[in-house]
């Protein structure tokens, strides 16, 4: 490109911006700060003097807080969920605060918590409603495949008129009221809109939902809204105001751990379910899914003996759920969590510095900090092993096996079947 | 600035995490003796590090009642062996796995030996998980890792949970597990950790030439592997078992708190004791199912 055309360009990028300028009253100069939003990587230290904020130590101290709440309010959790993702394509849904639009951000937020929810909840379902000119639409019913859900939501990506919460409510409502009743039924609504446009009394369905044991959440994009926060209250949910794209992720996030049981909610029982064999390699047979004549690659259902492409499902010919032994288990570590490593304290260094670990039991790294000091780390108050403050987190949310407990005889854990 | 090293680390260049089992339950009542393994295993290492300048090799012991790690090809001095003969490799790793093997055989003394001998397979994959996480956060630059379990003990059922926990950490950060197994029976746990991960199982047919199963399916680099016709999964087998018989069921009953198997209707979960209510399987759900799916 050759300097002229390039001037040109700049030329029309500026009258670009001065025509923007109009309408929110900042100089571009002005704007480059406010859209980064420099302060915030900023923090004071006691002295009082700027400095970035230092994100590892936050990090793990904001992952010690969650870890905690998440211990102490630990009893059963939820394992079969039933959940109904509404997301608000209001003309709300457009505006550009966050880039490029909040349906654009809200979209691909969704569509990696519906990888992560099933991936942490591998026998629940989710199902996907949309808001737009004042009317809920079904986009997705409930179902158990990830794919099919994003597929669904981003072909329908355009928002226009208003949004109607209590029509959305209404509509989910009807759809969980069918679930079987040892099901969790949730609900959580990304809202981008300060106000509903409702058909009647919209309290009258709130306690409606309250009455079906149906968990509201909502998300808002905006601001806070009595009406969400009333309904959150009622149902048991949570209510929370994303303030830029990173928190909104955590908060959507959050949702993906199954939450904890509460027995009015869901009745304990018996499921019946099918673990299929493998079909043998050279079969060939028609799916019930896709309807296609498959070689090999399938599973057999126990009861009918229809043939279906993956798992977990529920067989469309029977109704029959099925699933793999590994499924389950991917669910066991709710059921059997690590405790949470005791930081290890400053004034035991003083004491016993020789006998200390040098390194993380579980990454060989040095736990030295700078000046061959003891740095900041924690220890499984089980085997005593110690660990440094990645592995911590990597044991804590990924892995759910302590590597000290593990390499001891003597640490039992619950046993479940062998599979 | 980034397209230098990123030639440095191609996607040839591996980080092998060697799980070796100790056992000396298994060793002692094995066909191969396990120092002639331990020669197989060291050559295989030494080929594995002439492959590539920059591979790493990691090997942990897995014991009876603990794990260690015995070598690690980044941090131990290439030079300098005492004895002058021996290359460092095998010294450094035969002077600490005896180290190791005398720890275990203290913390066996203590505690009485009961049930089955199987080894802590669990603690090893966890650790060598950790370590591999630790070469992620290391930069964008690192070697592709990899897992190499071999086992020779059988399956200690009491590890289920924690080495399912593993394998779908493993499966997560997209580190396949092979594994080649030395015992009688095919390990299940070994079999599904493969499965899972995209790794290759292999169950000798002939133990005395391991090294050369070991050069032909497990030293080449993953990037490799997609030309290479490896051994494939001979059908691993996902039905559950129920707790109250340990059978091996095609229908069950699961308890929706606890996720137990019970391959008939009881009134009370063994596990988590929630009493369950009327006999309901999955009858009305599948009838609104079947509504539904009429509807759209």
């Amino acid at each position: 490109m050759n300097n002229g055309d390039q001037r040109r360009l700049n030329g029309e990028l500026e009258e670009d911006e001065e025509d923007e300028e109009n309408n929110d009253g900042l100089a571009a100069w002005e704007r480059a700060y406010a859209d980064e939003r420099s302060w915030e990587s900023l923090q004071e230290d006691e002295s009082g003097l700027l400095r970035p904020i230092d994100n590892q130590s936050l990090q793990h101290a904001q992952y010690r807080r969650r870890l905690r709440a998440a211990s102490t309010t630990r009893i059963q959790k939820g394992l079969i969920r039933y959940l109904y993702i509404v997301i608000d394509l209001s003309k709300a849904a457009s505006e550009m605060d966050f880039r490029p639009s909040r349906m654009g951000v809200v979209a691909k937020h969704v569509e990696a918590f519906i990888r992560e929810y099933f991936y942490q909840n591998p026998l629940s379902q989710v199902g996907l409603v949309t808001i737009k000119d004042g009317v809920a639409h079904i986009l997705t019913d409930l179902g158990g495949s990830p794919e099919s859900h994003v597929k669904a939501l981003m072909g329908k990506l355009e928002c226009s008129g208003d949004a109607s919460l209590q029509n959305a409510l209404d509509l989910v409502q009807g759809y969980l009221n069918q679930i079987p009743s040892y099901g969790h039924r949730e609900v959580l609504i990304m809202y981008s809109a300060l106000s509903t446009c409702d058909p009647g009394d919209i309290m009258e369905t709130i306690q409606k939902c309250k009455k079906s044991k149906i968990r509201c959440s909502v998300i808002g994009l905006s601001a806070e809204i009595f009406i969400c926060k009333h309904l959150c209250q009622e149902t048991g949910g949570s209510y929370y105001i994303a303030l830029d794209e990173s928190h909104l992720k955590d908060l959507i996030l959050e949702h993906a751990p199954p939450p904890p049981a509460i027995a009015e909610f869901a009745i304990a029982n018996l499921i019946k379910m099918g673990f299929p064999q493998r079909a043998a390699e050279s079969s060939v047979a028609i799916c019930s899914c896709h309807k296609e004549a498959k070689v090999g690659d399938g599973y057999t259902c126990p009861r009918c003996k229809a043939r279906v492409c993956e798992l977990p499902t529920e067989c469309r010919i029977c109704g029959l759920t099925l699933i793999s032994s590994p499924h389950l288990a991917r669910s066991y570590h709710h059921l059997f969590p690590i405790v949470p490593f005791d930081e290890v304290s400053l004034s035991l260094f003083i004491d016993q510095q020789n006998k200390l670990p040098k390194a993380c039991f579980g990454c060989q790294q040095s736990l030295l900090g700078p000046g061959n000091k003891p740095g900041l780390h924690v220890s499984c108050p089980k085997c005593k092993q110690h660990f440094c403050l990645d592995c911590d987190i990597y044991i804590h949310e990924s892995l759910h096996n302590c590597p000290g407990c593990d390499s001891t005889r003597h640490s039992k854990i619950p046993t479940a079947n062998e599979g | 600035m980034a397209s230098v090293p990123s030639k440095l680390y191609a996607d040839d260049v591996s980080l092998l995490m060697v799980l070796l089992d100790t056992n000396p339950f298994f060793w002692s009542s094995s066909s191969l003796p396990f120092s002639k393994f331990l020669s197989h295993v060291l050559t295989f290492l030494n080929s594995i590090l002439l492959l590539n300048q920059l591979n790493q090799v990691v090997v942990i012991a897995t014991g009876y009642s603990s794990c260690s790690y015995i070598y690690d090809s980044t941090s131990a001095p290439s030079h300098g062996s005492d004895q002058g003969r021996m290359p460092a490799l095998c010294s450094n790793l035969l002077q600490k796995l005896e180290e190791f093997v005398t720890e275990d055989e203290q913390l066996l003394k203590e505690a009485s030996a009961e049930g089955t001998p199987s080894s802590l397979l669990s603690g090893s994959l966890s650790m060598a998980l950790c370590y591999i996480q630790k070469v992620f956060r290391s930069g964008p630059m690192h070697p592709q890792p990899r897992i190499l379990c071999l086992q020779g003990s059988s399956d200690g059922p009491d590890q289920y949970v924690a080495i399912m926990n593993a394998i779908f950490s493993a499966q997560r950060s997209m580190v396949p597990i092979d594994s080649c197994y030395m015992g009688s029976h095919n390990s299940a746990f070994l079999q599904q950790a493969s499965y899972i991960t995209g790794g290759v199982y292999l169950k000798p047919q002939q133990p005395d030439g391991l090294l050369q199963y070991l050069t032909t399916v497990f030293a080449t680099d993953l990037h490799s592997r997609a030309f290479l016709q490896l051994p494939k999964s001979a059908g691993v087998d996902f039905r559950a078992s129920c707790f109250c018989h340990k059978k091996t069921i095609d229908t069950g009953y699961i308890c929706s708190v606890c996720l137990s198997i019970f391959c008939k209707h009881h009134k009370k979960c063994s596990t988590c004791g929630s009493v369950f209510g009327q006999a309901q399987s999955e009858v009305p759900s599948s009838t609104n199912r079947k509504r539904k799916a009429s509807d759209t």
